[in-house]
């Protein structure tokens, strides 16, 4: 397992020096839709809190920075944190009015968040430029390093992916992680054991809008372009797709569901007319066949092949 | 994908060529030109984006799919009408499928989103897109457009509600978009200053569901009320117009796509008599409309509207340019000169482009009548080579803050 | 004066449009806890079976029936073969919706093209109606009074038979209804299937107002939920208030403040759910 770890490694590190432009540039993608879908996943998969709301968080981090920069001439270094900063807090706010309600409440609340700053963005065109989107912008030069080469910025991406991952797994492994799992399976006896159940959540809720946020920063940085569609609901639906299609609470599960979505959106979309289909077979199919997505039905399926017996827990933990 | 395609079609067809010819020309001669669409086949603008395949295929076919001496191939991609997919799809068809030109994308935003790749790539683009500031304000080197703006159709529009049919008051309704707010501000701008007013300004939400409320809210004491909408809303809006009451009251009168040929072939006598502005009509009488018409009819069992004519027109204008540079397409800079520089004969009538690369060609009036059992937009009247400047000197049209929402602002609303 | 009278009609007209659509997303999540992401592709299917029943007979009322029972069927195979499998998988159920949504949307492309298409309103109802001496269409006060005709139904049929007893007893208490004996699985089947024709049947009766179109789904998806969100889930009594309530803040809303135009329905919604989970009605907590 570890081996195999190295060797994805290695591959990704590799990976520009003999795939074509094209290619690199869509796993650029699947980089930052898996981060997306990873943050989302921090509340459906162990918060128990499905919500279809979290394109916010990718928009708006995309267009603070934007805005920041063509309007007031902010450079990236500067635009970067603010624009995390106030998507945070804007989390930490939504959050607040979200966790008032679970279960379908919880994601009609989400949805109809993100649907109101959907409807700004269409309607305030003094600064977001209406329908036409804001675009003129630029990538950063972190160290003066210019990122517009394919595979700079794949690097880039690379890094931040690594780290974001990282960052979440640290959470979920931390105590705090354990108690937030226990929210969502025993939400009672938590309760009753003294923890502050809503607070857990608040926190949850506010770090996935974090990473949210910088996904949105690499999303703005890679097209160098923003329109209200990214805040639409079928973003949020896509990501929340991949996260449940991949494996909602394991770490893997929502990097491979994002990657399945981007590519067939985006690649296999140039083969098959009916890519739109395809996709809905494939979600049926997942849902059919391993009902609680790719990785741990994969997982299950290597452990039968090889006859191995794994302690059922062993795929929410890795 | 250690060698790439092109890469090893190119040296293949040097090396055959060393024995016979020069290089450059057995190259010319060997490799297909390869033709790059975007356009929509899924999501709620795949109606135009369909058509914009079938008007290019059927260009291709009746050339046998050779252009200027060489043949083409035509890569489709779809971007769902998606920003963010529709420059994947534009890098996907560069880097990986290597195309030479692209024909596309269909949506503004879609035009918007891969504007800076386009120049970065110098890629020459023939757009189907309206978006104005494409070949206004911030005009792209690499962009031709051979269809017209969004308001390039509105100006004549206004011009004829003010001089021929004598119209004093007429209000406004159309898409919540920048197509939208671009069409109306054009025709504001001509209307009221040939003395005319605007007394009403409405933007309905793309989609919204159902009209009532603004018909219940329509000023019934105009003459006139001109439609800038898109895709299915004009046609939701004309029956409901109706069903109001309205019909016979006021006016309808439409900018380029409110009764394109692809929702009128779904209506009724409601549509019957609306006035309608295109750079074209299914029912134009000019000879290589006459056969397109015919055999798109043909083939696809309905008029062709304004997508299909648009990459039809497109088609038209690549193979100019192709045919000035003896189809020599690896010659960026060059081509790129002759596409601007192209004066040819389509389906639209003449087409020439200005210093920006937008299209200079004929708008036509037109109104919606019934010929042998079918709606038609029937050409009424003619405004010969308009630019999408109008008669505005282009220097003092673009010192100008580009058409929006509130550009030119409403002076005599009510 | 004028205004206030013909935007009211509007706002009632909306209403009962609403009500079709909703009422069976409701009934399906008050009793099996489905939020079932297909509604909007029901209804939208719906629509286009109408259009193409109308090209067969030209009645409207009969292609409503043909698309009841279309769609009816399609979500009684659906429920059966597809959703039962996965029991009380919530995520699951989340993706499996939205996929067949995918899918019956594509469908629809293939199979009608992605041209707008017309529902014809009957010829008799064609002509607008005088109302204080204002035209307004007749066949709009005729979806008003299907929706209340529907809704009387709907509640006959859930206090006054044996059908609508077991289905309240399933919604009040899932394991006592087992437990007393009432087939709970085929009794899922029935109401999902219920819901589904609801949703056909409306996207038919619906056709003359919307006309058929690619993302028809899409626009009355959230329109539903909000619905039944704000009425409560579960709850006739609260679809049908919820339905004439966003009829009304979405009608006068746009008319009086155009701006919010985006956000008018959303913004009343967070406020109910953040203060009143259950909605206005429901008695479960959504």
């Amino acid at each position: 397992m570890r081996s195999a770890r190295w060797i994805v490694a290695l591959v990704l590190v590799a990976l520009p020096q003999f795939a074509g432009e094209f290619y690199v540039n869509l796993i650029s993608q699947i980089f930052i839709a898996a981060i997306f879908a990873s943050s989302l996943n921090l509340l459906v998969g162990y918060a128990g809190l499905t919500s279809l709301g979290h394109a916010s968080y990718l928009g708006v981090s995309a267009y603070l920075s934007a805005w920041l920069y063509l309007k007031l001439g902010i450079g990236h270094w500067l635009s970067a944190p603010i624009a995390l900063a106030v998507t945070t807090v804007m989390a930490g706010f939504f959050g607040w009015i979200a966790l008032r309600a679970s279960g379908l409440g919880f994601l009609m609340i989400t949805l109809a968040l993100s649907q109101v700053l959907w409807g700004l963005a269409y309607r305030w065109s003094a600064v977001t430029n209406g329908d036409n989107g804001l675009s003129g912008l630029t990538r950063p030069q972190p160290f003066g390093l210019s990122l517009d080469s394919a595979s700079a910025f794949y690097y880039f991406t690379l890094i931040v992916v690594a780290v974001a991952i990282g960052m979440m797994a640290k959470f979920i492994g931390s105590p705090f992680g354990a108690a937030l799992k226990g929210t969502r399976d025993q939400p009672r006896r938590m309760s009753a054991l003294g923890h502050d159940v809503r607070r857990v959540r608040w926190i949850t809720f506010v770090y996935a809008g974090f990473w949210g946020a910088v996904s949105g920063l690499l999303y703005i940085y890679y097209h160098k372009y923003i329109h209200p569609t990214s805040l639409s609901l079928t973003n949020s639906a896509e990501a929340l797709l991949g996260v449940i299609a991949g494996g909602s609470g394991t770490l893997v599960g929502p990097i491979i569901g994002a990657a399945i979505v981007v590519l067939l959106k985006n690649y296999v979309s140039a083969y098959v007319e009916r890519w739109n289909m395809l996709l809905g077979f494939v979600f049926v199919a997942i849902v059919l066949f391993m009902p609680d997505g790719l990785v741990p039905g994969v997982r299950r399926l290597w452990a039968r092949v090889t006859g191995r017996r794994k302690p059922t827990d062993a795929a929410s933990n890795s | 994908m250690t060698i790439s395609r092109r890469t090893f079609m190119t040296s293949a067809g040097a090396a055959a060529g060393l024995t016979v010819l020069p290089a450059p020309f057995a190259r010319a001669q060997s490799e297909p030109i390869r033709i790059g669409l975007l356009t929509v086949k899924t999501g709620p603008l795949a109606s135009g984006g369909i058509d914009m395949e079938k008007g290019l295929a059927l260009y291709m076919r009746e050339r046998n799919n050779t252009l200027a001496g060489r043949k083409c191939e035509v890569i489709v991609a779809d971007t769902g009408g998606v920003p963010a997919t529709a420059r994947t799809k534009t890098q996907e068809l560069v880097e990986k499928n290597k195309v030479q030109v692209l024909i596309g994308p269909l949506a503004a935003f879609e035009a918007l989103a891969i504007d800076d790749y386009i120049r970065a790539q110098s890629i020459p683009t023939l757009s189907v897109a309206a978006a104005e500031d494409m070949t206004q304000r911030k005009a792209n080197p690499w962009f031709v457009r051979g269809t017209s703006t969004s308001a390039q159709c509105a100006h004549p529009m206004a011009d004829y509600c003010a001089k021929t049919l004598k119209y004093k008051r007429i209000v406004v309704i159309a898409d919540d978009i920048a197509y939208g707010h671009e069409m109306v501000a054009g025709f504001q701008r001509v209307f009221e200053e040939q003395g005319g007013r605007i007394v009403q300004k409405t933007f309905p939400p793309l989609t919204v569901p159902d009209y009532g409320t603004y018909l219940a809210q329509l000023n019934t004491k105009a003459d006139a009320v001109f439609l800038g909408f898109a895709g299915s809303n004009g046609f939701r809006f004309v029956r409901q117009f109706n069903e109001y009451g309205l019909n016979g009251k006021i006016a309808l009168v439409g900018g380029m796509t409110a009764l394109d040929e692809a929702v009128l072939r779904n209506m009724g006598d409601e549509a019957l008599g609306i006035l309608t502005t295109c750079w074209y009509s299914a029912d134009l009488d000019n000879p290589i409309n006459r056969k397109f018409a015919a055999d798109f009819r043909a083939d696809a069992k309905y008029d062709p509207g304004f997508y299909a004519a648009a990459t039809y027109v497109e088609g038209a204008v690549l193979q100019g340019a192709l045919e000035a540079v003896k189809g020599k397409i690896e010659d960026k800079a060059a081509f790129m000169k002759a596409l601007r520089a192209a004066k040819v004969n389509t389906a639209r009538g003449p087409v020439s482009f200005d210093e920006y690369g937008n299209v200079v060609g004929n708008v036509y009036i037109r109104k919606v009548e019934r010929k042998q059992g079918r709606l038609v937009n029937s050409v009424i009247h003619t405004y010969p080579n308009v630019s999408q400047f109008w008669t505005y000197p282009p220097k003092a049209f673009l010192a100008n803050p580009v058409y929006s929402r509130d550009w030119p602002p409403a002076k005599f609303l009510e | 004066m004028q205004f206030w009278v013909i935007q009211t009609l509007n706002s009632l007209a909306l209403g009962g449009l609403l009500f079709l659509l909703s009422a069976g997303f409701s009934l399906i999540f008050g009793l099996m806890r489905i939020a079932n992401l297909t509604h909007g592709a029901f209804f939208m299917l719906g629509t286009y079976i109408g259009v193409s029943a109308l090209r067969v007979f030209p009645n409207l009322w009969l292609a409503a029936l043909a698309g009841a029972v279309v769609v009816g069927l399609f979500g009684a195979l659906l429920e059966r073969f597809v959703l039962r499998s996965l029991g009380g998988n919530a995520l699951g159920q989340v993706l499996l919706t939205l996929g067949v949504a995918f899918i019956i949307s594509d469908l629809c492309l293939i199979v009608w093209g992605g041209d707008p298409i017309p529902v014809q309103t009957p010829d008799y109802l064609r002509k607008p109606m005088l109302i204080a001496g204002l035209p307004f269409p007749t066949y709009r006060l005729v979806v008003v009074v299907i929706a209340l005709v529907t809704a009387l139904l709907l509640w006959l049929l859930m206090e006054r038979t044996r059908l609508g007893a077991m289905i309240r007893a399933g919604v009040d208490d899932m394991q006592m209804a087992r437990a007393v004996g009432i087939p709970v699985s085929k009794l899922f089947t029935i109401v999902f299937c219920l819901g589904a024709a609801l949703a056909g049947a409306g996207g038919v009766i619906g056709g003359p107002i919307l006309s058929a179109y690619p993302g028809l789904d899409a626009d009355m998806l959230p329109l539903a939920l909000i619905v039944v969100i704000l009425g409560g889930v579960g709850s006739l009594v609260g679809a049908l208030v919820g339905s004439f309530i966003v009829g009304f803040v979405y009608t006068f809303g746009t008319a009086l403040l155009p701006d919010l135009a985006y956000v008018i329905l959303f913004l009343p919604m967070i406020f109910v759910i953040a203060f009143k989970p259950t909605g206005l009605f429901g008695k479960v907590s959504a």
